[in-house]
């Protein structure tokens, strides 16, 4: 075979797989969704419960990521522009979240604050709710998406080093004004990219939240679980409407992770490289 | 400013980057660091930017302890070897850092912060590239903006580390000799670190000759050139050679040759060291035998390699000698500066 | 005296790290551990040696395995043709990729649920050729490959990339065939990558939650999965047993990271050379 015969023929295999595999489920979500007219979509995300799981969803997103994001700035500091014993096996802890499966991440929270759990019956004394309830979800989100933005910035800093931080500081400056204005601005695309990674996991997850949840309607169901919900009850049409805005936001998710990296290049995100 | 720094001992890990270096520096002097790499020479200089932290030593600015200030505090400026400009200001935003971080009541006013970069853009000859970023400029250009950016905060003293190491062999020419003219007119004390030696004797006031973490001869220029305290200082500043010889009640010799008099050295085996200038073919006297190997013009000059006793040694005559190449010839050193051997 | 550091904010930094991963990963894997050790060795054994629960071990870790090789190759490929070559849609195809990771998994898990089912677009004519897939082992299968192809991609990406095109000409003015080249010049300094792709895509197969109880028959000893056990224990108020398998788990991923890690030490030893 020529070689622009077998170039080609790998190209098309490559695409028909990946359309197949991976394009084929997406497009079948938004097939579902628009099924019954757009007037339909409207109707299904206006039901209450519907209504509720946005809410909630964006609810823990707006704690979890912004919780993650100063954890990622403390912890890329502290990790990447100093060098201590043990350095790297807390660079392995922070990873850790992510290898775990997300039911297991939901169960190791029952185990803390449910009934049975190791401070559970502190908080059920106290009339405080952890478990079922939001408290319980916002924990297991943050536990799920705390690597994402760590993960970006770590390797960032420490590619770039410390000698603006030193320079900064020959010239007068406090830590954290060097933080503010030297290092602050230079890994601000990586920032960025590690936000969205962050809040498309917290905005999506599932297992985890499954698990401590309770899924009592209207009240403690994400979105994620919300789907899970409608399809239990053959509701299709409707749970494949909420599917489709979460379709829809992993969409935009890629469209700006593409566009970080294709304009920001390798230098800003060598995690990516 | 002047600087005292006494038994200052820094250690990377447990390899120790120096050892026990005493050194005190006048107010308004022009030093240099010169040493190869490992010498230790850019350690010392930023420890005395408090970007080293020194395991033991004091260091003394003005009389006043300086250990125990941060960088922050220390009223030094820097220089980096590779510029560290901060990458997403402009040029104006990077002279002008040092000025608009200053506390609320220190702090000058906008004003005040543009026309202090004006001046210091005119001083460094960048006129109206405020606007730029340093990825913008050349090498020599971010070298000057560096140097703006330090002298900006008016240090009391100021520290380059390689100042034109990255540049080009011009643009370091003229650098060196702008830099110089600048000390003159700052007045500021300045210590900079260097691996070549011709910089170091072209600019300083005085030398400080380092190796292995420690300071091997502190002198003027032509001290450190003319009367070099160890074999290191005289090879490591300009071309020397170095052939065995041996000492008896202060004379150097090999076989009948006298090579120096009048010396204060031990008895016993020595090695004598002397420049290529000053190496003669032919002489009156007794001489060095040696076969003649190669000859070549080097503008006004004429460079004779002599192989002696399985060395090759250059000589810098005036004029073409009259041996022919691949023929015995006679040589003497004159000025020769004998040590005791190890 | 203590050791000052001349960047300012470690002690701070490094504090708050410390604490945040004491608080929401420490102390919650280490309730994880203590519940499941509260009923002895002996207890953790007899859990584990349950035939229902060896069968779903033998059901996460099987099928994952399965489709983390399907992906091994069609990830190869993929990265093949996105690294050597340039055509239209090459972009596109990139972005593509990390689709499965930014797609929420209980959008998937539906989306691929209705995709195979007998009605499907797919599953329907598999079905005419005798395959079912929805609500088998297969499906588990198809859902895994789904979720662990990019691991793979981007793993063997970055490799590709570095790979010295000099060596591979050189080889073929000696006479080598393209396939050759591919298996003697091109495939060995690939190992460690496919390898780690690999790994990383069974890791996140054994423990993926949302996109496969759709699919999946979650028939107690043929199609369920570990995660979906250790939720039916919950739902039973099982809370050992679901921290018994939670642990194993927990282990398994361990052992996974472990490994990742050693396979890219190598992979830095292959190559840095």
């Amino acid at each position: 075979m020529g070689p622009n015969l077998s170039r080609g023929a790998l190209i098309a295999l490559a695409f028909l797989l990946l359309l197949v595999f991976l394009v084929a489920p997406l497009v079948l979500v938004f097939t579902r969704a628009l099924e019954d007219g757009p007037g339909a979509v409207l109707a299904a995300l206006a039901q209450p419960d519907a209504l509720a799981a946005i809410r909630l969803t964006l609810l823990v997103a707006a704690i979890a990521v912004p919780l993650n994001l100063v954890f990622g700035l403390a912890a890329s500091w502290a990790l990447a522009k100093f060098r201590f014993p043990g350095r790297s096996l807390l660079v392995t802890l922070i990873d850790l979240p992510l290898s775990v499966s997300p039911v297991v991440s939901g169960l190791v929270y029952v185990l803390v604050f449910g009934a049975q759990g190791l401070v559970g019956p502190w908080f059920i004394a106290h009339g405080i709710k952890i478990m079922f309830a939001v408290p319980g979800i916002v924990l297991a989100t943050v536990f799920v998406t705390l690597p994402y933005v760590a993960r970006e910035l770590i390797p960032l800093m420490e590619a770039q080093g410390r000698l603006e931080e030193e320079a900064a500081l020959t010239l007068g400056a406090s830590g954290w004004q060097t933080f503010r204005r030297v290092t602050l601005p230079n890994v601000r695309w990586g920032l960025l990219y590690g936000v969205l990674l962050c809040n498309a996991r917290a905005m999506g997850e599932f297992g985890a939240v499954s698990v401590v949840s309770g899924h009592i309607k209207g009240l403690t169901n994400t979105m994620p679980l919300q789907i899970e919900v409608l399809y239990n009850e053959y509701n299709l049409p409707a749970a494949f409407t909420v599917a489709g805005l979460l379709a829809l936001l992993a969409l935009v998710t890629l469209a700006a992770k593409s566009l970080l990296e294709w304009h920001i290049g390798a230098d800003h995100l060598p995690s990516r490289r | 400013m002047k600087i005292d720094i006494s038994g200052l001992i820094c250690r990377y890990g447990t390899t120790p980057a120096i050892t026990g270096v005493d050194l005190a520096i006048a107010d308004g002097e022009f030093v240099a660091l010169l040493g190869p790499s490992g010498s230790g020479k850019t350690t010392l200089l930023r420890a005395m930017a408090g970007l080293e932290l020194p395991e033991a030593g004091s260091l003394a600015f003005d009389g006043a302890d300086a250990l125990g200030l941060p960088p922050n505090q220390r009223g030094v400026g820097f220089v980096f070897q590779h510029y560290a400009l901060f990458k997403h200001m402009t040029v104006a935003e990077n002279i002008g850092f040092g000025l608009s971080i200053r506390p609320r009541g220190r702090r000058p006013d906008k004003a005040a912060i543009a026309a202090k970069v004006a001046e210091l853009l005119e001083l460094v000859q960048l006129p109206g590239l405020g606007r730029r970023y340093p990825q913008q400029l050349s090498g020599g250009q971010r070298q000057r903006v560096a140097l703006a950016r330090a002298l900006a905060i008016e240090p009391r003293l100021l520290l380059l580390d390689e100042p034109f190491g990255a540049l080009d062999t011009q643009v370091r020419t003229e650098l060196r000799l702008w830099l110089k003219d600048l000390h003159r007119r700052l007045g500021v004390t300045s210590v900079f670190v260097t691996h070549d030696q011709e910089e170091a004797i072209e600019l300083a006031d005085r030398i400080v000759v380092m190796r292995q973490g420690r300071i091997e001869q502190v002198g003027t220029p032509a001290e450190v050139y003319a009367a070099p305290a160890s074999p290191f200082v005289y090879g490591f500043l300009g071309q020397a050679h170095h052939i065995a010889c041996t000492v008896a009640d202060g004379t150097a010799r090999i076989g009948e040759v006298v090579l120096a008099r009048d010396l204060t050295l031990a008895d016993g085996p020595a090695a004598a060291w002397f420049r290529p200038h000053a190496v003669e073919l032919e002489p009156e006297g007794p001489a060095l035998d040696g076969t003649l190997v190669d000859l070549n013009a080097i503008g006004p000059r004429v460079r004779a390699t002599i192989s002696y006793e399985g060395k090759s040694v250059t000589a810098e005559l005036e004029a073409a000698p009259e041996n022919a190449i691949g023929r015995h010839c006679k040589w003497r050193p004159r000025g020769v500066q004998v040590f005791n051997s190890e | 005296m203590a050791r000052r550091r001349v960047l300012p904010g470690l002690p701070g930094t490094l504090g708050f790290t410390l604490a945040y991963l004491a608080l929401m990963v420490l102390l919650p894997l280490a309730a994880l551990v203590l519940r499941a050790g509260e009923i002895g060795l002996g207890g953790f054994a007899a859990q584990i040696g349950n035939a229902r629960v060896e069968a779903a071990f033998r059901a996460s870790f099987g099928i994952a395995a399965v489709a983390a090789v399907i992906d091994s190759f069609v990830g190869l490929l993929v990265a093949w043709v996105l690294v050597r070559y340039r055509f239209w849609g090459r972009r596109l195809l990139d972005a593509l990729v990390d689709l499965p990771i930014a797609l929420p998994t209980a959008v998937a898990g539906i989306a691929l649920t209705e995709l195979y089912a007998d009605t499907g677009w797919f599953g329907a004519p598999l079905a005419a050729l005798g395959l079912r897939v929805a609500f088998t082992p297969l499906g588990i299968g198809v859902a895994l490959a789904f979720v662990g192809l990019p691991f793979v991609v981007r793993a063997v990406e970055p490799v590709l990339v570095d790979l010295d095109r000099d060596v591979e000409e050189a080889a073929a003015t000696l006479g080598a065939t393209p396939w050759q080249i591919f298996r003697r010049i091109i495939l060995p300094p690939l190992w460690p990558a496919l390898l780690t792709g690999f790994t990383l895509a069974f890791g996140r197969g054994i423990g993926e939650y949302g996109s496969v109880i759709f699919i999946a028959g979650n028939m107690p000893g043929l199609s369920e999965i570990v995660p979906l056990l250790i939720v039916v224990k919950l739902e039973q108020f099982d809370v050992t047993g679901a921290a018994v398998l939670g642990t194993v788990m927990l282990v398994a991923s361990f052992a996974i990271m472990l490994a990742i890690n050693a396979l890219q030490s190598w992979s830095q030893r292959r190559l840095g050379a």
